[in-house]
C-alpha cells in the first residue's frame, strides 16, 4: 500500500497497539478483556504492520513464523491447567499467590492460563492470515 | 426485539441452507457462516434477552438481588464464534486449494471416478 | 465418587501433541514420541477402567465447581470402555503410520494432528456436559479435517470438502440443539438435562429437540440418508488415517446416539420407530454399495454404513438385551474397522494398488499373514466363535422379543452381502493368481524392500488388534459381562445421575 500516511502511522501504532494488547491481557480476570481480546489486538497489529510493510518485513520483525507460538502458549496454558492437579485438586483450579505484585497486582494461575491463550492467538491469527495471504498473492 | 430477533434467525438459517444447496463452493462458504451465526443467534435468544443487566456483581453486595442476563448463552457463543471462525479459515483455504487444483468453482466437478483410484 | 486423575486420557495425548509441536519437522522423534504417548495412553486406559469396573462411577468438577453449574466430567463403564478401545486403535494406528505415512505428510504435523484428534475423542467419551460433548466434537473434526486434507493429492481434496461440509452442517444441528435443549430447560450438564427434560409437560418440543440431535449425530455416525458423505470421502486419505476415521469417528456419533437417547431423551414409541426404520435403510443401502465397489476401501467403506445400521437397530429397539448386543458390536466393530483399513493400507504396500481386479495371490506369497487377515475378514463377518458372530445371537433375540421381523430380516441380509463381499475379496485379492498388468499400471511392491524392523512395524498393529479381535471372539462371556452392565446402566440411569448430582446434595 502506498499512502505515506498510514506507512508512518502503522510504525507507531505497532507498538502502541502491543503495549495495549498487554494491557487487556492482564486486565482480563476482573474486567471485560483476556487472553483471547488481547491476542486479537496483537496480531491485529502484526497485520496493520504487514499491510503497509509486506508480509515478509512482518515475518522479518518477529524472527520467527509466528505458528512457533502455538505451541509455546499451549504448554502453558495447558500446564497452568494441570498444575493444580499435582496438589490433589481438580483440572483448572485457580491458584493465587498470596502477595500482590507491583503494577499487576495478584497473580495467579488463571492469568497463565490467559498468557497461553494470548500467545496461541497470535499464533494461530497471524499464521492463518498470512497462509490465505500467500495464497492471494 | 425478539420478534426481530425471530426473524433474523429464520432469515439466516433459511439463506444458510439456500447457499448450502447451491452447486458453487463460495456459497457454500458463506451458507455454512449464515447456518453458523444462526444458530449463535439462536442460543442468545433462547438464553433469554435481558436488556442492560450485566451478571457482574455490585462489589459491596453479598448476592444478586435483581434479575440479571444470563452470563452462560454468551459463554457458549463466545466458544462457538471462536471455532467458527477456526473452521471458517480452514474452509477458506481448503476451497481455495480446490480451486487450484480442479480448476472450478462447480461442486460438481469433484467427481473423480472409482477408475483413477489407487 | 469424585475422582480428579480420570481426566488423564485427555491429558496424555494434549501433552504429547504439545510435545511433538515443539519437535516439528523432525519425523524420527515424532513417531518415537507419538509411539511412546500411545503406549502410556494404554496404561492410563487400562486403569481407568479397572478403577470404573470394580466399583463406583466417577465423576471430576473442572475447577472445583459444582454439578450442574460446572462442567463435570464423568467415567462410567461405557465411557472408560470406550476410552479403552480408542486408546487400543490409537496405539495401532500410530505404530502402522511411523512406516505408512508418508515422510512429507509427517513434516507438516500429521502426528500432532492424530493426537489432538485422540484427545478430542477421550474428551467426548468422558465429558458430562453437552456443550462440552460439542467443544471436543470440533476438537475432533478440526483434527480430522487436517488429517483428511494433509498431502493434497486432487482425490483426497474432492473427498475432503464433501466430508467438510458435512461434519460442518452436523456441528450446526448439534449447536441448535444444544441451544433449544438450554433454552427449555436452563441446564447443560446431562445429568440435570436427564431429570429436567423428563420433567418437562410438553413432549413434542422434546420431540422435535430430538430430531436436531438425530440428524447432528446421524450425519457424524453416518445413518441412511445422511451418510453419503461417507462412502465419497473415506477411501481418498491415507490408510491409517482411514482407520482412525473408520474405527472411531463414526462411532464417536454412535457414543453420542446411545448416551443422548438413554440419558436424556428416552426414546417412546416415536422416535424409536423412527431409529428402527433408519437402521432398517442404513443396513441395506450400506449391503447395496458394498456389493458393487471394486476397490477395496470403497467397498469397506459401504460396510461401515452398513453395520452402523446394525448399531443403531438395537438402540431403537432400546431392550437390555438389545443394548447388550449392539454395545457388544460396537466394540467389535472399533476394532475391526480399524484393522481393514489397516490391512488395505498393507496391501497398497505390498502391491500398489488397491483395485481388486488387479490384485491377486497373495495367500501364495504370504500364508501367515493371510491367515491373520483371514482371522479379521471372518470376524468381521461374523462367523462363530469369533466376534462379530455374538452380537448378533443378542440382536436376534432382542428383535424375537420385540417382534421387529423387518430389522431381523435386514441383520440377516447384512450379515449375507458381508460373507458375500468379504469371501469375494478374499477369493479375488489371496486366492486368485495374480493377473499380469504391464506398463504404466504395473504393480509396485514397497514391502519387500523395508527392513525387518519396518516390516514389524507395520504387520505388528494388525497382529495386535486381530489378537484383541480374537479375544473379544473367544472370550465372549467377559465382554457380554461388561455389555451387560453398560446396558443395565442405560436402562437405569439414577446411578449416573446420583454420580454426578448426589455429591452435590451431601454437601
Amino acid at each position: 500500500m502506498k499512502s505515506a500516511i498510514l506507512k508512518t502511522a502503522s510504525s507507531y501504532l505497532l507498538p502502541i497497539l502491543l503495549l495495549f494488547s498487554i494491557f487487556i491481557l492482564l486486565r482480563g480476570h476482573y474486567h471485560p478483556g483476556g487472553g483471547f481480546v488481547g491476542g486479537l489486538i496483537a496480531a491485529i497489529a502484526f497485520v496493520l504492520h504487514s499491510f503497509t510493510h509486506g508480509s515478509e518485513a512482518t515475518l522479518k520483525l518477529l524472527h520467527t513464523h509466528p505458528s512457533s507460538f502455538i505451541p509455546i502458549g499451549l504448554g502453558v496454558a495447558a500446564l497452568s491447567m494441570f498444575v493444580p492437579m499435582l496438589g490433589g485438586q481438580p483440572v483448572m483450579t485457580s491458584l493465587w499467590f498470596n502477595e500482590p505484585f507491583p503494577v499487576i497486582g495478584l497473580i495467579g494461575s488463571a492469568l497463565f492460563f490467559d498468557l497461553g491463550v494470548y500467545l496461541v492467538v497470535i499464533g494461530a491469527v497471524l499464521t492463518i492470515l498470512f497462509t490465505i495471504a500467500q495464497y492471494s498473492e | 426485539m425478539e420478534l426481530v430477533l425471530i426473524i433474523l434467525i429464520a432469515v439466516l438459517y433459511a439463506g444458510g441452507v439456500f447457499l448450502l444447496l447451491r452447486r458453487s463452493m463460495v456459497k457454500l462458504l458463506i451458507g455454512i457462516t449464515l447456518l453458523g451465526n444462526g444458530a449463535n443467534l439462536l442460543i442468545f435468544l433462547l438464553g433469554g434477552i435481558t436488556k442492560g443487566k450485566p451478571p457482574v456483581i455490585d462489589s459491596a453486595a453479598k448476592l444478586f438481588t435483581d434479575i440479571y442476563a444470563d452470563p452462560i448463552p454468551q459463554a457458549l457463543i463466545l466458544t462457538a464464534i471462536v471455532i467458527s471462525f477456526g473452521i471458517q479459515s480452514f474452509a477458506i483455504v481448503l476451497l481455495k486449494r480446490v480451486y487450484v487444483l480442479v480448476n472450478s468453482d462447480d461442486l460438481d466437478d469433484l467427481n473423480t471416478p472409482e477408475e483413477e483410484d489407487i | 465418587m469424585i475422582d480428579n486423575t480420570i481426566v488423564f486420557p485427555v491429558i496424555v495425548h494434549l501433552f504429547t501433541a504439545i510435545l511433538l509441536l515443539f519437535f516439528w519437522r523432525k519425523t524420527l522423534a515424532h513417531r518415537i514420541i507419538s509411539i511412546t504417548g500411545s503406549t502410556i495412553g494404554i496404561a492410563i486406559a487400562i486403569n481407568l477402567f479397572a478403577k470404573v469396573w470394580g466399583g463406583d462411577i466417577l465423576t471430576m468438577e473442572a475447577a472445583g465447581w459444582k454439578s450442574p453449574f460446572g462442567i463435570t466430567f464423568v467415567a462410567d463403564v461405557f465411557s472408560s470402555t470406550m476410552v479403552l478401545l480408542t486408546s487400543f486403535s490409537g496405539l495401532a494406528v500410530s505404530v502402522f503410520s511411523a512406516i505408512g505415512i508418508a515422510r512429507g505428510r509427517i513434516i507438516y504435523g500429521y502426528f500432532p494432528m492424530l493426537h489432538f484428534l485422540l484427545m478430542g475423542l477421550n474428551g467426548a467419551f468422558l465429558t458430562g456436559d453437552i456443550f462440552n460433548l460439542y467443544v471436543y466434537f470440533e476438537v475432533i473434526i478440526i483434527a480430522s479435517f487436517v488429517l483428511i486434507t494433509l498431502g493434497g493429492r486432487k482425490a483426497q481434496i474432492e473427498g475432503s470438502v464433501k466430508y467438510m461440509a458435512m461434519n460442518i452442517l452436523a456441528s450446526t444441528f448439534f449447536l441448535t440443539g444444544i441451544g433449544i435443549l438450554y433454552g427449555i430447560t436452563g441446564s447443560l450438564n446431562m445429568a440435570d438435562l436427564s431429570l429436567k427434560v423428563a420433567a418437562l409437560e410438553n413432549r413434542t418440543l422434546v420431540d422435535l429437540t430430538a430430531i436436531f440431535f438425530i440428524i447432528g449425530f446421524g450425519i457424524k455416525s453416518a445413518v441412511f440418508p445422511l451418510y453419503f458423505w461417507l462412502p465419497s470421502s473415506y477411501h481418498t486419505p491415507p490408510s491409517a488415517v482411514a482407520a482412525v476415521f473408520a474405527g472411531l469417528l463414526t462411532k464417536v456419533g454412535i457414543y453420542a446416539l446411545f448416551r443422548m437417547f438413554t440419558l436424556i431423551f428416552v426414546p417412546d414409541e416415536f422416535t424409536r420407530t423412527l431409529l428402527i426404520v433408519i437402521a432398517v435403510l442404513t443396513i441395506l443401502t450400506g449391503t447395496f454399495g458394498a456389493v458393487i465397489k471394486n476397490n477395496i476401501r470403497r467397498m469397506f467403506s459401504y460396510l461401515i454404513v452398513c453395520h452402523i445400521g446394525f448399531m443403531v437397530g438395537g438402540l431403537g429397539m432400546y431392550s437390555e438385551v438389545a443394548l447388550t448386543g449392539a454395545l457388544f458390536y460396537l466394540f467389535h466393530d472399533i476394532m475391526v474397522k480399524t484393522n481393514i483399513f489397516l490391512i488395505a493400507g498393507l496391501i497398497r504396500k505390498l502391491r500398489g494398488t488397491m483395485n481388486m481386479d488387479k490384485l491377486g495371490g497373495l495367500y501364495a506369497e504370504y500364508p501367515l499373514l493371510s491367515f491373520v487377515i483371514a482371522i479379521v475378514l471372518f470376524s468381521l463377518v461374523g462367523i462363530p466363535p469369533l466376534s462379530g458372530f455374538w452380537p448378533k445371537i443378542y440382536l436376534f433375540e432382542a428383535g424375537l422379543m420385540d417382534n421387529q421381523y423387518v430389522l431381523i430380516a435386514a441383520i440377516i441380509i447384512g450379515s449375507f452381502a458381508t460373507l458375500y463381499v468379504i469371501s469375494m475379496m478374499w477369493a479375488k485379492v489371496f486366492w486368485k493368481d495374480q493377473p499380469t498388468v504391464e506398463g504404466e499400471e504395473a504393480l509396485t511392491d514397497d514391502f519387500r524392500p523395508l527392513s525387518k524392523f519396518k516390516k514389524s512395524l507395520l504387520v505388528g498393529p494388525i497382529v495386535f488388534l486381530a489378537a484383541i479381535t480374537l479375544y473379544i471372539g473367544l472370550a465372549a462371556e467377559n465382554v457380554t459381562q461388561v455389555a451387560k452392565h453398560i446396558a443395565g446402566e442405560m436402562k437405569d440411569t439414577t446411578p449416573y445421575i446420583e454420580a454426578v448430582l448426589g455429591t452435590n446434595e451431601t454437601q
